[in-house]
């Protein structure tokens, strides 16, 4: 008998299971933060989690809705002013994994934030690069987390990160030796760089998950590893550490200050 | 030496018509009251330098105060969209915005270069992205010892840095502690300054030794707006709203709720508005 979870849940269970107990991770609000403390609620209690406000292995017992609540710096071990972290830290290469998210991504991995239309007449204005465009190169490996659907285009309006670039070589080409996108984990697959083209290719797919739907909800052809793996589904306990994470999230903002 | 000020006479005193403005806080100890003393004066044409605009930029954006706008991440932190702000830059409502879009290293490095007197902050950044095409302030210098190519930008020299303290004593230093962002170097780098802060004490007592100080003579005006920082937030004094933040999605997605919003809770009000959201600071309260 498995637990029932949803999409959702087992894209944050899934992204989580990538970390380990020794890696300095960079981390973003939102699904990123959701999976950077499960993982540390569980299986990697020494994780250390980094968030740009400046916080320096920060625990915090309920997720920030903001990249610089009151609660990472309560909990953190130490806290830098902001040139600092993008300086010494990040930019320093003391950073393992880097988690990045986006409105748009390309099968190369490379991540639109900041417009959909022009970038001078945009349809649609969002937030921008933030950090993402030094992240994505800064640290040794990153890891993508977004639901697949709409937002996997075959284009991309505008790079506010890069990925792959047109793939191969071309993040060495541009002098970057780092290793970019190694895992992007959606909702309903997980996609790692094909060795040679570095192409996004699928090589696990999540339970009850068909081929037919991971293309709709792609933009551009899925190619498949030549080996592709069932992903094992959330156990129950990661279920619970996971839901009542978002039930203290929840009541801790709800509240009245 | 800095001097003590009413917020109304301090905002008076440093904020001009087409200045080039500062108002920093990383998420922390963002200076509301003083933004809204801004459009209660009605400060027009205004190039805003915030590297997250947050609300408080929203509403400077929304009430026509701005020209210009100089960012690295401009959404509702957790929440969504900044409406006022993609209002202006979509529709051109008040007016139309221009935007000169950094990441947040660039900006951290340009006020960090702007504090050390350097003409331009140089990092390794932009690789492959796209900004460096539609941002011609983004620049590139060969580095002289290895020929690695890196990121240059203009450092950030504004008129005026507006910054929220925790804590002033009567000589007029100021203590920042918690998050501290980019605001000792927004201050650093710019020509006038003023500070909001919780509180004014006799003296600071026993501190870390090496506490986030702002000497008296670095900063130009201090005005004592108790909660100043709501709904952002003061660390050991109150927490950040973010209940707040979920609502000002709603406030802010339409013009006119936006606008009865600010005649209700800006126009309408002054700077004593904030002491009922003050907390006093857990020493203390001690």
């Amino acid at each position: 008998m498995t637990a029932t979870y949803t999409p959702n849940e087992i894209m944050t269970v899934v992204a989580a299971r990538a970390l380990k107990n020794s890696d300095v991770l960079f981390v973003g609000i939102g699904a990123p933060s959701a999976a950077s403390n499960l993982a540390r609620l569980t299986h990697a209690p020494n994780i250390t989690l980094i968030y740009e406000s400046g916080t320096i292995e920060t625990k915090p017992s309920v997720l920030p809705l903001s990249i610089g609540d009151g609660e990472l710096c309560d909990t953190a071990l130490t806290t830098v002013a902001v040139p600092e972290m993008f300086r010494y830290w990040l930019q320093g290469g003391r950073i393992t994994v880097g988690f990045l998210g986006g409105a748009q991504i390309d099968k190369y991995a490379n991540l639109n934030t900041t417009v959909v239309g022009s970038y001078d007449a945009p349809k649609v204005r969002l937030p921008g690069g933030g950090g993402a465009p030094e992240i994505s190169n800064s640290c040794a490996e990153i890891f993508i987390i977004m639901p697949q659907g709409r937002g996997f285009v075959k284009k991309l309006d505008f790079i506010t990160s890069l990925g792959h670039g047109e793939g191969d070589d071309h993040r060495q080409r541009l002098g970057v030796k780092t290793k970019g996108p190694t895992r992007l984990i959606t909702d309903l697959c997980i996609f790692e760089p094909d060795p040679a083209t570095k192409e996004m290719t699928v090589t696990s797919i999540h339970p009850g998950v068909t081929c037919d739907q991971i293309q709709e909800n792609t933009g551009w052809t899925v190619r498949y590893a030549n080996t592709v793996a069932e992903t094992a589904p959330p156990t129950a306990k990661e279920l619970e550490v996971l839901r009542d994470l978002h039930a203290r999230t929840k009541r801790a903002h709800g509240e009245a200050a | 030496m800095a001097t003590f000020a009413s917020l109304s006479e301090g905002i008076e005193a440093v904020v001009r018509d087409g200045d080039t403005v500062a108002m920093e806080g990383f998420t922390h100890l963002i200076p509301f009251a003083a933004g809204h003393e801004v459009v209660r004066q009605k400060r027009k044409h205004l190039t805003l330098i915030r590297m997250t605009p947050d609300l408080i930029y929203d509403q400077l954006i929304g009430m026509g105060c701005a020209d210009k706008l100089v960012f690295s991440w401009g959404g509702n932190p957790g929440v969504g969209s900044l409406h006022r702000l993609r209002d202006a830059v979509e529709k051109g409502w008040p007016n139309k915005l221009e935007i000169e879009e950094h990441s947040h290293a660039a900006m951290a490095n340009a006020y960090e270069a702007g504090a050390a007197g350097l003409p331009c902050a140089i990092f390794r950044g932009y690789i492959g992205a796209d900004l460096a095409k539609v941002n011609p302030k983004i620049k590139s210098i060969v580095c002289p010892f290895t020929g690695e190519t890196l990121a240059a930008i203009p450092s950030h020299r504004p008129d005026v840095a507006i910054i929220h303290g925790l804590k002033a004593d009567r000589a007029g230093n100021v203590l920042l502690e918690g998050i501290l962002g980019v605001q000792k170097e927004a201050v650093l780098a710019s020509k006038r300054s003023l500070v909001t802060v919780e509180e004014i004490v006799d003296d600071f007592g026993p501190r870390n030794l090496n506490a986030c100080i702002l000497p008296s003579w670095t900063i130009g005006m201090i005005a004592h707006v108790p909660g100043g920082a709501f709904p952002s937030y003061a660390q050991g004094y109150y927490k950040r709203h973010n209940a707040f933040y979920i609502e000002w999605d709603k406030i802010a997605r339409e013009r006119d709720t936006f606008q009865a919003w600010m005649k209700a809770n800006v126009l309408k009000k002054n700077e004593s508005e904030y002491a009922k959201y003050a907390r006093p600071s857990r020493v203390a309260a001690e």
